[in-house]
């Protein structure tokens, strides 16, 4: 308890130090950790298997797995670039169980060389946000992102939900960088063209 | 440069991870084709409003509750691997 105090009063404790600290049995630096990440490892767990159940125990199970395995973690990447991997790891097989029918990988439905030219080329105006209220809103975003393959919403909540850089997010999937880019652009433009189905209902129904 | 063409540097181009060079093409192209304007605009929009309204928030008390039964699990973890 006197080291966490410590750090403490040293201001931002470090990411390094708070590993080093529960690799060595201090529940409360990795009870740090948890509280550092939980919110996007939830997040990430949700959009993969669009079940709130899901989400939670993947939640656990990877943080679980991240305290039992903290031994194997090297420092080679970032603490939160391999606790989101182990929990991608576990959305997926969340998302399998659920599907036992057929498996589920990030490889999936990512073949085609379908619609080049997107097929709704409408401005959105007025503004979506000024459209809708935050809930319908909100609504309408799961919707749409529920569409897509989960190969496309992993990489497109990676990268521009979260923030992640693209070799970052090659390294957590364990995919090439050209494979995270061609995506990150499928997701980006499918997504754009369900989205102006909504937002650009206004402008149809007053022609 | 053909409106394919543009499409498949887009995310790059929205990235801002183009080679000068390239990103003057772009805007060569995006000057003219009225198309791959809107394009752009509305997949800029499309990343933005996906960025500012998180969907799934974990609310408050879940996360309390998720919080607990981490550490409890890692507690159990670490009593069982070295018995006091």
């Amino acid at each position: 308890m006197e080291t966490i105090q410590k750090k403490t009063e040293e201001g931002i404790t470090s990411e390094m130090a708070l590993v080093q600290a529960a690799k060595k049995g201090d529940l409360e630096a990795f009870s740090e950790l948890v509280k550092r990440y939980d919110r996007n490892v939830f997040r990430i767990a949700q959009h993969i298997t669009h079940n709130e159940e899901d989400a939670q125990d993947v939640v656990q199970d990877a943080f679980l797995k991240a305290y039992q395995n903290l031994e194997q973690f090297q420092g080679n990447s970032k603490f939160y670039t391999w606790l989101v991997r182990i929990a991608v790891n576990e959305a997926l097989m969340r998302l399998r169980k659920r599907k036992t029918d057929r498996t589920v990988s990030l490889d999936e439905d990512v073949e085609t060389e379908e619609g080049s030219m997107p097929r709704e080329v409408a401005d959105w105006s007025p503004n979506p946000e000024q459209l809708y209220g935050t809930s319908e809103l909100g609504d309408i975003l799961k919707k749409t992102i529920q569409g897509l393959p989960p190969g496309f919403r992993t990489v497109f909540v990676l990268r521009d939900v979260e923030g992640l850089s693209t070799e970052e997010t090659a390294e957590m999937l364990g995919l090439s960088i050209p494979a995270v880019k061609s995506r990150l652009l499928r997701a980006r433009l499918q997504l754009r063209d369900r989205l102006s189905k909504f937002f650009n209902m206004s402008k149809k129904g007053g022609d | 440069m053909k409106c394919n063409d543009f499409l498949k540097e887009l995310t790059d181009y929205l990235d801002g991870s183009l080679s000068e060079g390239l990103k003057a093409e772009l805007d060569e192209h995006l000057h003219w084709c009225r198309e791959c304007h809107v394009v752009m605009n509305t997949t800029k929009k499309t990343i933005e409003i996906y960025r500012d309204n998180k969907i799934y928030e974990l609310p408050d008390n879940l996360r309390t509750r998720l919080q607990d039964a981490i550490m409890t699990k890692c507690k159990g973890h670490k009593s069982s691997k070295e018995p006091s």
